[in-house]
């Protein structure tokens, strides 16, 4: 195993354990958004298939590569729009009442 | 040479910074207060990382990137605006395109680096092709499933568990020898086909009140393919935003499974649906006490504390509005109104506080079990709309019920209780409530949104607004 992987492991675990500890805390409330907003977050991946379409090594990688950024990309644009959304429905009692 | 060699570190900086974000955005997500900066974080981070990628200078072609950005992002948009009622469906299919993203990479990956692929990164580029295509059909079942173009009923036949295990160990089998051998590209295709049947066989016998633990463990299955992805691109970033999305499914699940009382490994295994229980056949009508809508009204409106338990059924008749003005009217009559919420009424977990916060009811009135539970008995009523198995005291008092075991909500312990349902049929796990014989319950028969309004109706909270 080459060092680089070794600290792949490693930010893995401690990532895993950061999720861990910050998602715990999450209330119970939240939880929808919370599932719409990782989804969105993942959708990182994009950065991977952008490379993999930029590159252009073959044409199975650019033809793959392209309907996985529109799936990525569309997962990113709904995920962080519905979560707003949603959140922004969420509102304590103490609001001033309406006339 | 060393131009190049900025830009490098400066996309890994910023990569970095996006991580950060990332984790800052669930953190903030913890409270109602500073969620939304979360999201804006995780937007920034999200812009940031696509900016930094755009500039990779071995990106040669940029035509189909555009393409596929463009594309993504109009289907994108119709996604963002469903209705909240959709929003189960939404997330199982935004599952099933964040697996298939993955699955897609994977895959292409494998037919440029084969054969020349090491032990360890044929072990992660399997992992993430295996869960990758799991997930995207599974996701498309649950997301079939839960708009009922599919059928919702659970669909079950001898040796179920054994086909699905056999499947997936064939599937294991294969990567297993593709990791010795990686240069037989033949068999690849199997790490996406038989994977994708999995997928399918997996979520067939899923009834609708599993879906919260499917769509938890679908969630934690498309993050932990995600994090591989990260391990094959050599992307930390990547490995971040999986390992965290991973971790929050998977807590979810756990949650998800307490509140229905299968053990971790029920669920791991996707064993959901065999609790099809022997539903004790020999059920004589027994007498219930029933209400009318202005008697019950009486009752509310005379009462100082009142706890309402929505369940799958609001959402079904779309009552969250007609529950709201409910709301309102008892609260101008000074009466105290919580909302008590199981962590798996509905769909997906946290369903009933969105629908109840877009009907504009303050998230501080929404009591998640552990909170209300201790309440119950200084409640006048506790008001049942659409929820059935969450509160069965069998539950708590007999060993021999199904759902012994499972926490429930104790609306038993209030000193009146009223049901909103439909009619006498059981709920999912084919057993009767015993609720509703109790001399202290008073069944409502109707549609919610319908019951409710007349409830409204007679407490004249109509005609304002």
């Amino acid at each position: 195993m080459t060092s680089d992987l070794i600290t792949s492991l490693y930010v893995a675990m401690l990532a895993a354990f950061v999720g861990f500890e910050i998602i715990h805390r999450v209330s119970p409330l939240l939880h929808t958004p919370l599932m719409s907003l990782t989804n969105a977050l993942d959708a990182i991946a994009v950065v991977g298939a952008i490379i993999l379409v930029g590159e252009a090594k073959s044409g199975l990688a650019t033809a793959l590569g392209t309907i996985a950024i529109v799936a990525a990309t569309s997962n990113l644009v709904g995920g962080f729009m519905i979560t707003d959304r949603m959140l922004k429905m969420f509102k304590a009692s103490s609001k001033p009442k309406k006339p | 040479m060393t131009a190049p060699l900025v830009t490098e570190q400066a996309i890994e900086i910023i990569y970095l910074i996006s991580a950060t974000l990332f984790i800052l955005s669930l953190k903030w997500l913890s409270a109602p207060a500073t969620a939304r900066r979360g999201v804006f974080a995780g937007e920034i981070g999200m812009i940031l990382a696509i900016g930094a990628t755009l500039l990779y200078r071995g990106i040669v072609d940029y035509k189909w990137i555009v393409i596929g950005l463009v594309l993504g992002t109009i289907i994108g948009i119709p996604l963002g605006r469903v209705h909240m009622t959709a929003v189960p469906q939404r997330t199982a299919l935004s599952h099933a395109f964040g697996a298939l993203c993955v699955a897609l990479v994977g895959t292409s990956e494998y037919y440029l680096r084969a054969p020349d692929v090491p032990k360890f990164m044929m072990s992660v580029l399997s992992m993430e092709v295996i869960l990758g295509s799991l997930t995207f059909t599974g996701s498309l079942m649950a997301a079939g499933k839960l708009q009922e173009i599919l059928p919702q009923r659970p669909i079950t036949y001898k040796g179920q568990n054994l086909v699905n295990i056999g499947l997936l160990a064939v599937a294991v089998a294969v990567a297993v020898y593709l990791v010795m051998h990686p240069g037989d590209k033949i068999l690849f295709p199997l790490l996406i086909v038989i994977p994708l049947l999995f997928g399918v066989l997996m979520i067939i016998p899923i009834g609708g009140a599993d879906m919260p633990t499917v769509i938890s463990l679908l969630n934690s299955y498309a993050g932990l393919s995600a994090a591989a992805m990260g391990f094959v691109l050599d992307s930390k970033l990547l490995i971040v935003a999986g390992a965290l999305d991973g971790s929050s499914g998977f807590i979810l699940s756990v949650i998800m499974s307490k509140a229905m009382n299968r053990s971790f490994t029920n669920v791991l295994f996707g064993a959901f649906g065999q609790v099809q229980v022997s539903a004790a056949a020999a059920q004589e009508a027994r007498p219930v006490r029933t209400a009318t809508a202005e008697e019950a009204a009486a009752i509310l409106g005379a009462s100082n504390a009142v706890v309402i338990v929505p369940g799958y059924g609001m959402a079904v008749a779309q009552a969250q509005h007609k529950v709201r003005e409910l709301y309102d009217a008892l609260t101008k009559r000074g009466v105290d109104v919580k909302f008590a919420i199981h962590p798996v009424a509905g769909r997906m977990p946290g369903h009933m506080n969105v629908l109840l916060a877009e009907a504009d009811i303050p998230y501080d009135k929404l009591l998640d079990m552990d909170a209300i539970n201790p309440e119950f008995p200084q409640t006048d009523v506790a008001l049942v709309i659409g929820a059935n198995d969450v509160t069965n005291p069998a539950a708590r008092n007999d060993p021999h019920s199904p759902i012994y075991g499972m926490p429930i909500l104790d609306v038993d312990k209030a000193r009146t209780v009223m049901v909103i349902k439909r009619g006498m049929s059981p709920g999912f796990a084919g057993i009767d409530n015993e609720l509703y014989y109790l001399d202290k319950t008073l069944m409502l028969f109707g549609d919610a949104r319908a019951v409710v309004g007349d409830l409204v109706k007679q407490l004249g909270g109509e005609g304002h607004g």
